[in-house]
This record gives C-alpha cells, structure tokens and sequence, in this order.
C-alpha cells in the first residue's frame, strides 16, 4: 500500500486520512499531488467519474475536511436550478469567512452576478491567495440547467481570475457531458470499481464487537457469493449484510452449531439469502417487515410484496373486460376469427405472414384496438348474455383509471376510442383463478 | 596516558563538531532542494493552468503584428475598427489578446487614456445584462443611475456621450473585446452586435470591437444588417506547426527560465529536459498526442500531470513518468466504466450486442434483452442461476442510469418499463476489449459473446 506522503501537510494528518480512506490510498494520492500546496495552482477543472457507491463523494469529503482545504460543497439535486446553486454557494462561502458577521441575503439571478459575488466573496474571506475548492456532487444535473452553467463552471478560474478549483463528481461518462461547441476540457479522473477482495475487506470492517472477525468474514464471504454476481453497489451490500446477520447467528445463539461450523451455518442462511433477493433487494417489502419475518419462527408465509397480484379485487365483469382486452392486445386481428368463431375456415399464410412470423407480439408489446372489438371478444368469451349497458361502459373506464387498460390517442377521435392493456400475463393468469 | 586520552577525546570532539555541520549543510542543501521543488511546481504550475495569462507565443507572429497595427489605429490615431478573431478552442485567442493589449500598455499614452470593456458569452446572456455590464465596466453607474431609456441604441449612445464630457477636447478610445462571440448571436435581433459595429462605423468616439471564437462559420450567423456593418476583418489562428516545431514548444514549454534563483539545479533541470526530448518513447508520445490534436491545451495536461509527481526525493521528470501520465490522459471512459459492471449486466449488454448484429442497429426493448437472455440461460449457462424477472430488470435500470443504453424518446409517464425502445451506446468493439479486461470473466459467458448467429 503505498504511504500517503506531502511535504506540504503533516505525516500525521496523512497517516489519519489513510486509515480513513480503505483502498482508496492511490486516487487519494493522485489528488494531493495534483493539488499540490496550498498556494499553488491546480487545474481549473477536475471531473471524476466512477461507479455507484464507488466513494467518490466520501473521499472527496474526508480529504477536504481532513486536511481542512478551504471548499464549498453541493449537491447539484438538491440544488436543481441554476439561481439556487449559485446562491448556495455564494452562502456557504459567507458563511465560513466569519462566524460573527451576519449571513445576509444574497440574491443572484445570473453567472455575471456571480462572478462579480464570488471576488467580493473571496477578497473578504482571508484566503491568502489559497486554491478555493468548488466541489459539485451528481453533476449531470448540470446538463439540465441554462447551458451556459456547465461551461461558465469549467472555466471559473479564467473567468474570476482567482485561484479556484471546480470539482465535478459523477456516474456518467465525460463524452455525455460535452456541450456540441465545446468547451474547456477538464482534466478527467477515474475512481476504480471495488474489486471481490476490497469489497471483503471493507465489509469485514464493520463486524459487530461480540463475534470474531473471522467469523464475520466468513459470512460476508457468502454473502458476496450469493449477490456478487447481482450487485457490486457496496451501499446495497452493506445494508443487505447488516439485515441478514442476526438470521446467520441464530444456529450460534441457539447453540445448534458453533461459529466454525461452516456447512450447518451455509445450510441455514443460503434459502434465507435467496428470498431476500427477491424481496428486500428489490424493495418489494421494506427492511422492517424483513426484520420482523426474520424474529417469526418457522415457516414465513406469504410475502406480500409491492407488486403482489392479491392486492386487486375486480368485480366480476372487470375481470373478463381484462382478460378481453389482453387477448384485443396480444392476439392479431386476422386470428379473431380463428378463435373466437364456432364454424371457422382454415387460414391461408400469406407471404407478408411469413415474412414476420419472428417478431411475436410478446416483444413488441401490446397493441391498440377499438371498443367495438373488445366488445366482440368479450361476448364471446362471456358464457351467458351479455347487454351492452353503461355498467359494462362505466367498467372499461374504471379500469382505464386503474391504468390496467390505457386510452390511446385523443379524446376527440372520431371513429371511437381505442385502448391498450398494459398488464402482464402473470397478472392475467392470477386474475383469471 | 593522560595525553593520549585528552588527544582522544579532541578528535572525537572534532569529529562531532564537523559531523554536526555536515548535517546541517546537508539540511541545508535538502532544505533548499525543498523550496527549489516548490518553486519549480509553483512556476510551472502557473504556466500550464493559468495559460491564458503568461503563455508564450508560438508561430503567430504576423497575426500577433496585425493585431498591434489594428490597436494602434485605434489608440493612437483615433480610427473606430472592428475585427475578429477566429481558431479552434485551445489555439490561443485569449492569449493573442492579451499579450498585444500587454505590449499597447507600455506606452503612456495608451495606457492613460484606453477604455476596457471585456465581455463574455457565458455571462451576459441577454443584451440587458451586457449593457449593464458595460455601464459598469465604463465606471458610469453614478451618471446613468435611474434614467430609463428607449431603446438599447439610446442607452449606448448616452454612455458614449457621458465619456466624452470626461475629457473636454477628445474623446477616448474604448475597446470592446467580446469573448465566446457566438454565442452574443443568439441573442434577441442580435441588437448589442448590431449597435456595437455600428457605432464602430459611425460615430465620433474611437470604438474597436474585437469578437474571439471558435467557429468557423461565423459569418454565416450574423444577420444581414449585422454583417454590413462588420468590417469583415478576420484573424485566423490555425495551430499550423509540425512537429519539429512542436517538439520545441515541449523543451521551451518544460524549462525553467533563465531568472530561477538556483542556478545548478535549474542547469540540471534543463540538460533533463534536452535529455527527454531525444528519448524515444517520450517522442513517440508526444507523436501520439500531436496525431491526435494539435492545441496545446492537452500537452499542458500532459506536463501538468508529470510536473505534479516532482518532488524532493524524485526532482527530476523522467521518460515513465510521462507514460505515465499519458495512460492516465488517453483512458476509455466507457471501457472502465463497462470494467465495474456486474455479472448480470454483462450478460444484459451481450444481449444487447447480439440482438444489434441480429437486427441490424434496429433499437430494442427490455422483453426483447430478457428473450436473448433466456435463451442463453436455457442452453449453456452452467454458472448462472436462473434470475427472476424483477432482478434482472433492476440490473436493466442500473445500466439504463449509468446512461449506456439509451431511449430513443423520452419516455412518457404511462409507458410501460419493458417496452420502451432503448438503443445501446456501445460498439462491438468496445464491448470484446472491455471483456478482455474484465477480471474473473467466466469462459462460458466469452464464449457467448464471441460466437455470432448460432444461438438462434
């Protein structure tokens, strides 16, 4: 591991910031070269990109705050708009100055006001002429506002003629940030995804004190086993370790096996792992119903996830309106006869059907239909007679509210209004038990 | 006995004595190594960030001449002018500028009685800021103050007039420099351009608009009554240097001035630079980068870069340090970001590529992704379990936010997830190297990516 080291700071404060940033010592390095001394220029732009959860915004955080660098630091979604992120920065920049002086309002509209803002701002503060750090978190929010925000930010060095730094942290790709007439390039940075060994290393980190480390390493090691392939996002890993170790201690604490019982351990957890894939990993059931299932011996019954089927109740006419309607989607009209007819004749293929027999309609998605042809399929697959009052009317348009069917086109079309059913065959197939 | 002893302990006095001072000279030369280094970041530093302020200039010497001709009139002899400078972004413009403004200012003359006014695209963007802008630049807050006026025409010229009455026999020249020029036109009517070049034109006052940008086709933007006010005067600055040249600019770039307070190391410096110049690697990088682009913004990067890992135990840049620093400069984004992906959605994007060479770029949709998948699972797949739906179309959202895939329209709110046209943003090519170098690859999903039609 190479030993953070700057002639500018002390060992000391290095030797903190290292064990503060596991596995991350050799960007942490890159950047304290690349700022270099407290006086010293650095380049007018950074842009670092890297994965989800890859620590971008906590290194960058403990660095700053550790080596106590001046810097202002914002998150370009909470701030959404131009005139609240300018003026979020120019607070923050009041603020540290002097505890004393009273904040005042300060109201800017435009990156002019800004500018001139920002060299009071920065003259009143005493810098003495120190590299001011503009750290902009989820920058590709920044492509949403005015586009000369994104631009003006590269170039704010030259702009304000100060010694300052803008900071641009993301997911995405610089090539996406581009504006089409260009602009000033910023130097681009790469924050490495966590390999499977720093991932063990920095879960193991956080093992509770009344087990072993070992034993705590162990069970991450199964539970990367179980999710690495799913999800490498260390955030989720992290919350999925601390829900499930309590249902990995039970064979321990009810004396069933001991910690190094590795086989008996994997037994109990690995179904347990499985279902939580399928549940808490998705959100369909939030970390507290999880927790309970997991206090509730024995069998854990029926989940009733976000997206359960159970939850809608169709009246009776509803359910077949549905099941039509699916059909009306899915099926093509020239199979209507086929189906739906007693005395059916027999279907020629034609050229153009064998051209695209391929693209099933299952891929393309549902299609559009009129009212008059769900009717038509409605009446046939409904066993008695049924009268077209406005019950069955008023249905199609509850179901509309729903949003299991949707109005396709205009309200004021005049050949009749046409639908799409936007359910799917699983759907279908627990409402038609 | 006594003698020998006290002999003894006077050689070992002096010893000490003479150790101490070595230590101390050798503190002394580490410690002026230390300053020495932090001078040298802090020189270079300045020149390769701050490059629109102490550049020097290379191969533009008639535009360098014209401009000064062009400034002279003005300041001078009183001529109103209009010019504008054009290059690809990088090709020094602002420092063009600022060295002949520097040059103008060493006369008095110019220097007592030359108005500025430096405005930006990117700041003024509408006409209403850029004249209060001006208002303010021209220090005439306090005579403008509440007046209302109607139109922007009347307003300039109010402010023109407010000059003159300064000074009672002529008025000064005011220069009008307006960076990111392309964009004052997309203002509304182009009414500050307008105005500007025609009291250029017309008026009494000594006025010279000089616009800066970087696209090529500016005249085609301005409008008709614009454009005949502008006195078509154009200065082009192209980067046309070869590479000769641009290997000077590198050794001139990298040493240390002639100024530098210690002397031996600053000669070390240099020679190091000379050195590095003739190595072969260092010249086959700087070909690389010269291939790819010719401004010197990036070779600054590049210097930059290399100039940040000098330090007292490592003073002098060497040929792997500059490697270095071009590896870092020339990265893939979207192969490292492809690098972090998961299992799954690897598997998605493989999907995704065959149904691109099936289908022919044709865009597609989730079900369709989720069809290729099954297809693979079903068949060959002996390590990867069988997902369910819901987790794979979370892996799908995943990449659909690191923004690889793309939707063709933006989708509306009662669209459904699975249908929605996407189209992939990355190539074959980009997608093989990228599992090249994916770490613990399993063989059978390679082999899935490599072979072509037979799994339909």
């Amino acid at each position: 591991m190479p030993n953070l080291e700057h002639p500018a700071y002390p060992a000391a404060t290095l030797h903190h910031l290292e064990s503060l940033v596991p596995c991350r010592e050799s960007q942490v390095s890159m950047l304290l070269s690349i700022f270099g001394e407290r006086q010293q220029f650095s380049f007018p732009s950074i842009f670092i990109y890297g994965h989800t959860s890859s620590g971008k915004t906590y290194v960058m955080q403990t660095l700053l705050n550790t080596l106590k660098l001046p810097h202002v630091f914002v998150n370009c979604v909470e701030y959404f708009t131009s005139r609240l992120l300018l003026e979020e920065i120019l607070i923050q920049l009041q603020s540290r100055s002097s505890a004393t002086e009273q904040t005042s309002q300060v109201s800017c509209d435009t990156f002019n006001d800004f500018v001139r803002l920002f060299k009071q701002a920065v003259a009143s503060r005493e810098l003495q002429d120190e590299t001011l750090y503009i750290v902009l978190d989820r920058a590709e929010q920044l492509r949403e506002m005015e586009a000369n925000i994104l631009p003006a930010f590269l170039r704010l060095q030259e702009l304000t003629d100060r010694n300052v730094t803008v900071i641009l942290l993301s997911e995405i790709v610089w090539e996406l940030f581009r504006p089409n007439i260009g602009c000033f390039e910023p130097f681009t940075l790469y924050f490495p995804d966590y390999s499977i060994g720093h991932l063990q290393k920095i879960l193991s980190q956080s093992h509770p004190p009344d087990y072993s480390a070992d034993f705590y390493a162990a069970y991450i090691n199964i539970l990367l086993g179980v999710f690495y392939m799913v999800c490498r996002d260390l955030k989720e890993l992290q919350h999925l370790a601390a829900l499930n170790f309590s249902k990995y201690c039970e064979p321990v604490v009810r004396g069933e096996a001991n910690e190094r019982d590795t086989r008996k351990l994997w037994k109990n957890i690995e179904p347990h792992l499985k279902k939580a894939m399928q549940t808490v990993y998705l959100r369909e059931i939030s970390s507290a119903q999880w927790e309970r299932l997991q206090h509730d011996d024995g069998e854990p019954g029926q989940l009733k996830g976000l997206s359960a089927h159970t939850h809608v109740e169709l009246p009776y006419y509803s359910k077949f309106l549905l099941i039509a309607a699916y059909l009306a989607s899915y099926n093509p009209v020239r199979t209507d006869k086929r189906f739906f007819l007693k005395h059916h004749g027999k279907i020629r293929k034609t050229n153009f059907m064998k051209k695209h027999e391929k693209t099933s309609n299952h891929l393309l998605g549902p299609k559009p239909f009129p009212l008059d042809r769900l009717l038509a399929i409605l009446y046939s697959i409904v066993d008695n007679r049924v009268a077209p009052t406005a019950n069955i009317f008023s249905q199609i348009t509850s179901l509309v509210t729903l949003q299991l069917l949707s109005m396709v086109g205009h309200n004021d079309q005049l050949d009749g209004p046409r639908y799409k059913c936007t359910v799917s065959l699983d759907f279908i197939r627990a409402v038609a038990r | 006995m006594l003698l020998f002893w006290l002999s003894y302990e006077l050689l070992h006095l002096y010893q000490m004595k003479t150790s101490a001072m070595s230590k101390r000279k050798s503190k002394e030369n580490s410690g002026t190594s230390r300053e020495c280094i932090s001078q040298v970041q802090k020189i270079l530093r300045e020149r390769f960030c701050r490059h629109h302020a102490t550049e020097k200039l290379f191969g533009v010497e008639h535009q360098y001449k014209h401009l000064l001709e062009l400034l002279k009139r003005t300041t001078v002899h009183g001529e109103s002018n209009s010019a504008l400078i054009i290059g690809p972004r990088g090709s020094g413009k602002t420092a063009l500028l600022n060295h002949v403004l520097k040059e103008l200012m060493e006369t008095k003359q110019v220097r007592e009685n030359l108005l500025k006014v430096h405005l930006n695209g990117l700041l003024q963007t509408n006409d209403k800021v850029a004249l209060k802008e001006i208002t303010r630049q021209l220090h005439l807050e306090n005579v403008v103050g509440d007046k209302v006026f109607g139109s922007f025409a009347e307003n300039l010229a109010f402010l023109l007039e407010a000059l003159r009455k300064g000074d009672r026999t002529s008025s000064c020249p005011v220069l009008f420099v307006l960076d990111e020029f392309d964009l004052f036109v997309h203002h509304k009517n182009q009414t500050l351009l307008y105005n500007l070049f025609d009291i250029s034109q017309s008026a009494q006052t000594p006025v010279t608009v000089i616009g800066l940008t970087c696209r090529q086709d500016i005249l085609e933007l301005l409008e008709k009554r614009v454009k005949s006010r502008f006195s078509h005067r154009q200065i082009y600055l192209l980067n046309c240097f070869d590479f000769k040249q641009y290997m000077k600019i590198f050794r001139e770039q990298l040493s240390l001035p002639a100024e530098f307070p210690d002397e031996p190391f600053a000669r070390k410096w240099n020679h190091n630079v000379q050195h590095l110049s003739e190595d072969k690697a260092v010249q086959d990088i700087l070909q690389n980068l010269f291939h790819h682009t010719k401004d010197l913004r990036s070779l600054h990067t590049l210097l930059m870069l290399a100039v940040s890992t000098v330090t007292v135990c490592h003073p002098l840049i060497t040929a792997a340090d500059l490697q270095e620093a071009n590896r870092q400069h020339r990265m893939d984004s979207k192969a490292n970001i492809v690098h972090g992906l998961s299992v799954l959605e690897i598997c998605l994007i493989i999907a995704m590529k065959h149904l691109n060479d099936v289908y022919e770029g044709e865009p597609f949709n989730f079900q369709m992704v989720y069809n290729e998948f099954q297809k693979f699972i079903q068949r060959k797949a002996h390590c990867l379990y069988n997902f369910e739906k819901p987790v794979v179309m979370k892996a799908f959202e995943h990449l659909l936010q690191l923004e690889l895939v793309k939707p063709l329209e933006r989708p509306s709110v009662r669209a459904q997830k699975e249908y929605v046209l996407l189209q992939l943003l990355l190539d074959n090519a980009q997608i093989m190297d990228a599992l090249q170098a994916y770490p613990n690859c399993p063989t059978d999903i390679k082999q899935w990516a490599a072979s072509s039609l037979s799994w339909l």
